[in-house]
C-alpha cells in the first residue's frame, strides 16, 4: 500500500511553500518596515488589508481571486496576452498563497522591526548611514529571529492551505494537486491508509518545524 | 574654530523650544540648564534628528538648515559626532566594528584620525575584539565616544554622556573625555544638567531655561554672574586657570598660581609648570574687611566686590561677586554678614578660601 503512495503532491506542496515563502519575504519585508516606521496616515487601511486573509474564509479569498485572475478577469486577461494562465496553474497557486499567507510574514517582521531601538537607527544616521543603509546594517541584523519566524510561518501556513488552492488551482495532478487536496481526494475515495500516511506526515512535519522555531526563538530571547 | 549659530522653533507636545544661539567656540561649549529646559531638543536639532518648524542653522559657515528656503541636511550628511546618555552601540557588532561603523562611511579624504589614535586616546585596545553586550557602562560610553570621534566630526555633540553611569564609570569616562577633547581639539557641545561637571570641560557656556538660551558667555563669567539663577545653587562655584608652581612634599600641599596669587591645595600629582583649572565653591569663600591675622585658612586673596545680590530664593543669603586681579570669584555669605561689613560694589575685601580643588 505504502509503495503505491504517490508523493508528487508532497513535492508540489513543498515547492509551493518554498516559492511562496521566498516571495513573501521579499514583498513582506519592505511592507512590514513601512508599517513599523508608522509615519503614514493611511497605515491603518493597509494594516486592515494585510490582516484580511486571517479573518476571511479561504473560499471567499479564492473566489475573488478566481474572478480577478480568471480568463475573463481583468488581470487574467492581461496575463493571457503573455500566454500565461493564472488560474488552475502553479502560478495561480503561488499568487493565492502569497496573498493568503501575507499576514504571517508581515506581522512577525513588523513585531521585530518595532523593537529595533530608535536610538540605534538615529546613531547610525549620525554616523553617516542613509535610510537603506540603516535598514540593512542595523535593522536587519537585529531582526534575524523575525525573519526566521516569518519564513517558517509562511512555509508552514502554505503547506496547510486548502480552500484557496481548491478554488483557484483545482485538482490537476502534478500541477495544482497539493498535499491537502490529495488528502481530501484519498478520503473521498475511502483510501484511509493513504490519507493517514500523508496527514500524519504533515502533522509531524508541522510540529517539528514549529518546535524548532520556538526553540530558536527562546534561545535568541535568552541571548539578548 | 567652528562657529554654530542659528535659531530654532520646535513644538513637541506641550514643550516649545524657541531660541536663537550663537556659539563661536573654540573648544567645548557647555549647554546647561534644569531638566526640561530643552537642552536635548536643541542638540537634536543640531544633529538633524528633529526638524524644527522654523529657523536656521549654520555650522562653520555651512547652512545645515533653513526652514524658509527648505534646506535641511539629513543627519547622515552632517559632519557630526553624536553621543547620547545611553550609548546606542550595535549589539551585533564587535567593539572594533562599532568603532569603524562611521569611519567606513566616511570618504578617505575626510578621515582626520585613525582607529589606532582613537583606541589609544580612549584606552580601548583590550576591548577591540569583545562583544559590546558584555562591556561595563563606562566602557560602552568610551566606545560610543570613540565611534563618534572616528567620524572626524566638525562638531561633537555630547548629550549627558556620563549621567547614566555610576561614580567610578563617570570619573573614568570624564578623564578620557577630557584627554581626547584636548588631543583631537574637537569642537564640541556638551549637554549637562550638572554645572560642575560641565564647568570642568567648557570654555563657553550656554544656559537654557524654558526652551530658551537665557545666558551665554565665557564659562568663567557666566558661572559667576550673580544675576543668573545658578549663582544661587548650592553647587555654585568659580573657575580659575592657573599654573602649578611647586609642591610642598612635607606638608602634602601643592602651590598653584591663579589670578596673580598663590593658592594652596592638597597635593596633586601634576608636574610643576603644568596648567590646570581650579574650582572654588562659593560657599567655601568667606569675606573680611581687613587682612586677617592668625587664621587656619591658607588661602587669603585680595579682592574687590564687583557685584552683589540677595539670593532670590534664599533671602538670608547674599551672593557676592569679587574681582581678584581681573578674575571673577563667587562668594556666598549671609545677608547679616554683608550688612555688618557694609559691603557694596567697590568695597575692598579679603577673600578667605577654605578649599581649592583641581577641576578634574
Amino acid at each position: 500500500m505504502n509503495a503505491a503512495l504517490d508523493l508528487t503532491p508532497l513535492a508540489l506542496s513543498l515547492r509551493l511553500a518554498a516559492v511562496t515563502a521566498v516571495i513573501l519575504l521579499i514583498l513582506g519585508t519592505p511592507l512590514a518596515w513601512w508599517l513599523a516606521q508608522g509615519r503614514s496616515r493611511v497605515r491603518f487601511l493597509v494594516e486592515a488589508l494585510v490582516v484580511l486573509p486571517v479573518v476571511l474564509p479561504p473560499t471567499v479569498l479564492g473566489f475573488y481571486l478566481l474572478q480577478l485572475l480568471g480568463a475573463n478577469g481583468p488581470l487574467g486577461r492581461l496575463w493571457s496576452l503573455l500566454d500565461v494562465r493564472l488560474v488552475f496553474s502553479f502560478t495561480g497557486l503561488v499568487i493565492g498563497s502569497v496573498i493568503f499567507s501575507l499576514p504571517f510574514v508581515v506581522y512577525p517582521l513588523k513585531g521585530v522591526f518595532e523593537k529595533v531601538p530608535r536610538a540605534q537607527l538615529e546613531a547610525a544616521a549620525t554616523l553617516g548611514a542613509g535610510p537603506l543603509d540603516r535598514f540593512f546594517s542595523v535593522a536587519v541584523p537585529a531582526s534575524l529571529s523575525g525573519f526566521l519566524a516569518a519564513g517558517v510561518l509562511a512555509f508552514a501556513h502554505t503547506l496547510g492551505e486548502f480552500g484557496v488552492v481548491l478554488m483557484l488551482g483545482g485538482n490537476i495532478p502534478g500541477e495544482t494537486q497539493v498535499l491537502s487536496i490529495a488528502i481530501y481526494n484519498h478520503v473521498e475515495q475511502l483510501q484511509y491508509p493513504a490519507a493517514h500516511a500523508l496527514s500524519a506526515g504533515l502533522v509531524a512535519f508541522s510540529f517539528v518545524v514549529l518546535a524548532v522555531l520556538h526553540f530558536t526563538h527562546s534561545r535568541t530571547k535568552a541571548a539578548t | 574654530m567652528t562657529r554654530l549659530n542659528g535659531r530654532f522653533t520646535l513644538r513637541r507636545g506641550g514643550f516649545l523650544l524657541d531660541t536663537a544661539f550663537d556659539s563661536a567656540g573654540p573648544g567645548v561649549t557647555a549647554l546647561c540648564g534644569p531638566s526640561g529646559a530643552g537642552k536635548t531638543s536643541l542638540l537634536r536639532c543640531l544633529a538633524g534628528l528633529e526638524m524644527p518648524e522654523a529657523g536656521t542653522l549654520s555650522v562653520g559657515g555651512e547652512v545645515w538648515f533653513d526652514a524658509e528656503r527648505g534646506v535641511s541636511v539629513p543627519p547622515q550628511r552632517r559632519s557630526i559626532g553624536y553621543v547620547t546618555q545611553e550609548p546606542s552601540l550595535f549589539a551585533h557588532l564587535s567593539v572594533e566594528d562599532n568603532l569603524l561603523y562611521g569611519y567606513k562611511r566616511l570618504a578617505p579624504s575626510a578621515r582626520k584620525t585613525t582607529l589606532e589614535d582613537v583606541v589609544d586616546g580612549l584606552g580601548l585596545k583590550s576591548l577591540l575584539p569583545r562583544r559590546v553586550t558584555n562591556l561595563s557602562g563606562g566602557e560602552r560610553q568610551r566606545v560610543a565616544i570613540g565611534r563618534a570621534l572616528l567620524r572626524s566630526p566638525q562638531v561633537l555633540l555630547l548629550d549627558e554622556p556620563v549621567s547614566a553611569l555610576d561614580v567610578a564609570g563617570r570619573a573614568d569616562v570624564l578623564r578620557y573625555l577630557r584627554l581626547v577633547l584636548e588631543r583631537f581639539a574637537v569642537r564640541s557641545v556638551y549637554v549637562s544638567h550638572d554645572l560642575r561637571e560641565a564647568a570642568r570641560l567648557a570654555n563657553e557656556m550656554l544656559w537654557m531655561e524654558g526652551g530658551k538660551v537665557v545666558a551665554q558667555g565665557n564659562a568663567r563669567d557666566v558661572l559667576t554672574d550673580v544675576h543668573l539663577p545658578f549663582a544661587e545653587l548650592d553647587e555654585a562655584e568659580s573657575l580659575l586657570d592657573g599654573v602649578i608652581e611647586g609642591h610642598d612634599e612635607q606638608m602634602g600641599l601643592t602651590r598653584i598660581r591663579c589670578a596673580n596669587q598663590a593658592l594652596w591645595l592638597t597635593q596633586v600629582e601634576a608636574p610643576v609648570g603644568s596648567s590646570h583649572r581650579v574650582q572654588i565653591a562659593a560657599r567655601d569663600v568667606s569675606l573680611a574687611l581687613s587682612a586677617p591675622g592668625a587664621v587656619s585658612i591658607l588661602n587669603v586673596l585680595e579682592a574687590k566686590v564687583s557685584d552683589l545680590v540677595v539670593a532670590p530664593r534664599q533671602p538670608a543669603q547674599m551672593i557676592v561677586r569679587l574681582d581678584v586681579a581681573g578674575h571673577p570669584l563667587l562668594a556666598r555669605i549671609t545677608r547679616k554678614s554683608a550688612l555688618a561689613l557694609q559691603l557694596q560694589t567697590g568695597t575692598p575685601v579679603w577673600a578667605l578660601v577654605k578649599s581649592v580643588a583641581l577641576a578634574e
